[in-house]
């Protein structure tokens, strides 16, 4: 039975899907969302500290499946592994409705005016790829704000000066403050910094028909079992199911993208719940699978019109994978700094984004989010020993005495960190996995031990009495802030979507995802994704009303 | 069964009983029984062949299977193994750690013992009965 032809048939009801998903729909267009995961609700992710989205050792919360989804993972020596979606290295994010938004942090930052003119501000390093983005902050302010008001964003941003010109403040105040948030602030204050309330898509009050933040332990790689946490999952994907428009699919999983004899998009090809292969018709598609998946479904959709995949005729597809290399610090202090009291991550600081002498760009500094027993067991203070009587000495004394601080630096892009497929590896579906490989710019990794430096001194300011750096590995990107598989440009040489995020060689083609970011700034992207999404999605909009749709 | 007195012996080398239990007693042998017939199948294997490998280097070094050893001889055993051992203790490391400090359902942390010892509240989260909600529907 042939698939009623729709309007637009979106890939991946995660952060960019979801957003996409509930513009179009409200804009009139029938949709269907594919999702190759479930719609989950907290009941069925239970709180359990070795099996969730941060700490997979026992498996993920909410996929992909383990046995179905495979990648294999290139390290720096060209040493090759099949990993899978709990394993390191395999950058995995979510397989589920809401995607990674689901179970996320929720940190909710807009990146500064400097983040989108990057090579202008620090010229191309040599090696690098580093590029300003063909849009700027203020092309993207208002649907940040569209994005804080319609999703839900809590925390106070008053006192950054770094911060780009908004119209309006958050729409959610903070939740209160905990200890860790009390003893950093006036040592932040002391070194002339500017610290405040981290923005959050946190419910600090009701807000949007759901219940606030009941400040638990288990926030981040958790589903919230109060609904508090804004996710696509109970915010755009509720709306665009609202409008009567977009029809959600579940446990389906994209195959490729189809053309017709001329090359021109026509669909998607994807196994339903039961594996059976359908095909979805639609006169537009929109590619919203996160950096990876969405590189590698181009990369599978390949015809004799498009050899190399869909929007790749110039090899820019999966190239210029980032993420953010996280470094940081740790502090021990002699009271007690652990209060019980979540979400964890409460307060940051902007003053090393930029303008740090000799360096390319830098990052956000902020508290981290509670640390569950079993992530203090490799905390790595230098000299104690990785078992024994030690070992658990350190547990006892230092578990409720130790702050970490530390910020994504934001990585400068290099051609060769990338997703291609496999030449061997298929999926349960048949599907070649992806491949990652390539590592970091020398930049890159000079940027984060100045910004573990930085987060050092200001535990030191707070009366720490023993500091350590947290340093990060030159190897393979990605990871869970994934992004620039799909860079944004002018060029189509050196890009593969437009400032539009269409694909430069096809009218009817999108990526809306992290996948565009052509540099990913130094701070989690996801209100970046939604940003743009609700910015991409409107001219998608726009342009079909012109056309009388 | 000697597969079985060889982990436990490393299991309480790894995180010994001191004035709280070790890891013997929070049951992280039961922990990693139970998840070698799930999360660590692929890891069955590696145990066999690691605790025979660290049994022989007991034998080898003290001329006994490493449980009948004292603890000083335990600890210098696994201090000096290399190679294809050597990879396994770390492996027998992380799981003994996710046993002990990790969540009780999982057969480890008898007791949430890891949690009382580093001062973690065990009942875990403040009001959370007012919000047991009902699974919604999908
Ligand atoms: C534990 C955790 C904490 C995080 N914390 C933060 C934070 O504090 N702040 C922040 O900014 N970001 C955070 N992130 C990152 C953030 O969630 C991601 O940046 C964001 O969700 C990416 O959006 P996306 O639209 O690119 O992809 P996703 O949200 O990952 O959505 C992609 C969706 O596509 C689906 N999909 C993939 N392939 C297919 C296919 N072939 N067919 C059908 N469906 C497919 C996936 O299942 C998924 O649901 C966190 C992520 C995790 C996992
Ligand atoms: S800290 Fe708040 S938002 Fe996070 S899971 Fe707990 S209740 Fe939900």
């Amino acid at each position: 039975m042939a698939l009623k032809h729709v309007n637009a048939v979106i890939v991946g009801a995660g952060a960019g899907g979801g957003v996409a998903a509930k513009e179009l729909a409200a804009g009139g267009l029938s949709v269907v969302l594919l999702e190759r995961g479930k719609w989950y609700t907290a009941a069925d992710c239970r709180k359990d500290d070795l099996r969730n989205q941060r700490t997979s050792v026992l498996g993920n919360n909410s996929g992909p499946d383990e046995a179905r989804n495979p990648r294999v993972v290139v390290d720096l020596n060209g040493q090759e592994r099949v990993a899978l979606p709990s394993e390191g290295g395999y950058s995995n994010n979510a397989g589920c409705v809401g995607g990674g938004t689901f179970t996320y942090g929720a940190q909710a930052w807009r990146y500064q005016e400097k983040d989108f003119r990057m090579a202008s501000t620090y010229g191309v390093p040599e090696g690098s790829t580093l590029s300003d983005w063909p849009i700027s902050y203020a092309d993207l302010e208002p649907y940040y704000e569209k994005a804080e008001y319609e999703i839900g964003v809590s925390g106070d941003v008053s006192a950054d000066p770094f911060h780009g010109p908004r119209r309006k403040p958050l729409p959610m105040p903070p939740l209160p403050v905990g200890r860790e948030h009390t003893i950093l602030k006036p040592a932040a204050q002391g070194l002339g910094l500017h610290p405040f309330d981290i923005p959050m898509l946190r419910n600090s009050v009701p807000y949007g028909g759901r219940p606030p933040c009941m400040q638990c332990r288990w926030c981040v790689g958790f589903a919230c079992e109060v609904n508090a946490k804004c996710g696509t999952q109970n915010t755009a994907i509720p709306m665009a199911l609202a409008t009567g428009n977009c029809e959600l699919r579940t446990g389906c999983m994209a195959r490729e993208v189809t053309t017709d004899a001329r090359g021109r998009v026509t669909g998607v090809a994807y196994y339903d719940a039961d594996d059976r292969l359908r095909e979805q018709t639609a006169d537009i598609v929109i590619v919203s699978s996160a950096a990876v998946e969405s590189a590698r479904l181009l990369l599978n959709s390949k015809s004799t019109m498009h050899p190399a995949g869909l929007g790749n005729a110039h090899d820019q597809v999966g190239r210029n994978l980032q993420g953010h290399t996280y470094t940081g610090a740790w502090g021990l202090f002699d009271f007690d700094t652990y209060d019980d009291i979540g979400p964890g991550a409460s307060i940051a600081v902007c003053d090393y984004n930029h303008g740090n002498p000799g360096l390319i760009g830098g990052a956000m500094l902020a508290n981290e989010f509670i640390r569950l027993p079993y992530q203090f067991v490799s905390a790595g203070m230098p000299g104690v020993p990785q078992w024994g009587s030690g070992h658990k000495d350190f547990m006892r004394q230092w578990y409720r005495r130790s702050i970490a601080v530390q910020g994504p630096t934001q990585e400068i892009p290099i051609a060769e960190s990338r997703v291609q497929v496999d030449a061997k590896v298929k999926d349960f579906w048949g599907l070649p996995v992806a491949r990652l490989s390539g590592g970091k710019h020398a930049k890159t990794m000079e940027t984060s031990v100045a910004m573990a430096e930085k987060a050092e001194a200001w535990l030191k300011a707070a009366g720490a009495i023993r500091t350590w750096k947290k340093l990060a590995g030159k190897g393979t990107s990605g990871g869970q802030h994934q992004a620039g598989t799909c860079r944004m440009g002018d060029d189509p040489r050196t890009s593969v979507v437009d400032k539009y995020c269409r694909v430069h060689d096809q009218d009817n083609l999108y990526v809306i995802d992290g996948s565009v970011h052509v540099t990913n700034g130094g701070f989690n992207p996801v209100l970046t994704i939604m940003a743009t999404a609700y910015y991409a999605a409107e001219r998608i909009v726009k342009g079909r009303k012109g056309r009388g749709v | 069964m000697a597969e079985g007195r060889t982990l436990q012996a490393i299991c309480e080398q790894i995180i010994p009983t001191d004035q709280t239990p070790g890891a013997a007693w929070a049951g992280v042998v039961n922990f990693i029984d139970r998840q070698l017939t799930g999360p660590y199948r692929r890891q069955q294997a590696a145990y066999r062949s690691g605790l025979q490998e660290i049994d022989d280097a007991a034998v080898g070094k003290f001329g006994k299977d490493f449980a009948a050893l004292d603890g000083q001889m335990q600890t210098e055993v696994l201090q000096s193994l290399t190679g294809g051992a050597k990879r396994f203790f770390s492996t027998a490391i992380a799981h003994t750690m996710q046993g002990y400090y990790g969540d009780p359902r999982h057969g480890g942390n008898r007791d949430a013992v890891s949690w009382r010892m580093l001062g973690v509240p065990v009942i875990p989260i403040r009001g959370r009965n007012r919000y047991e909600l009902p699974k919604q529907g999908a």
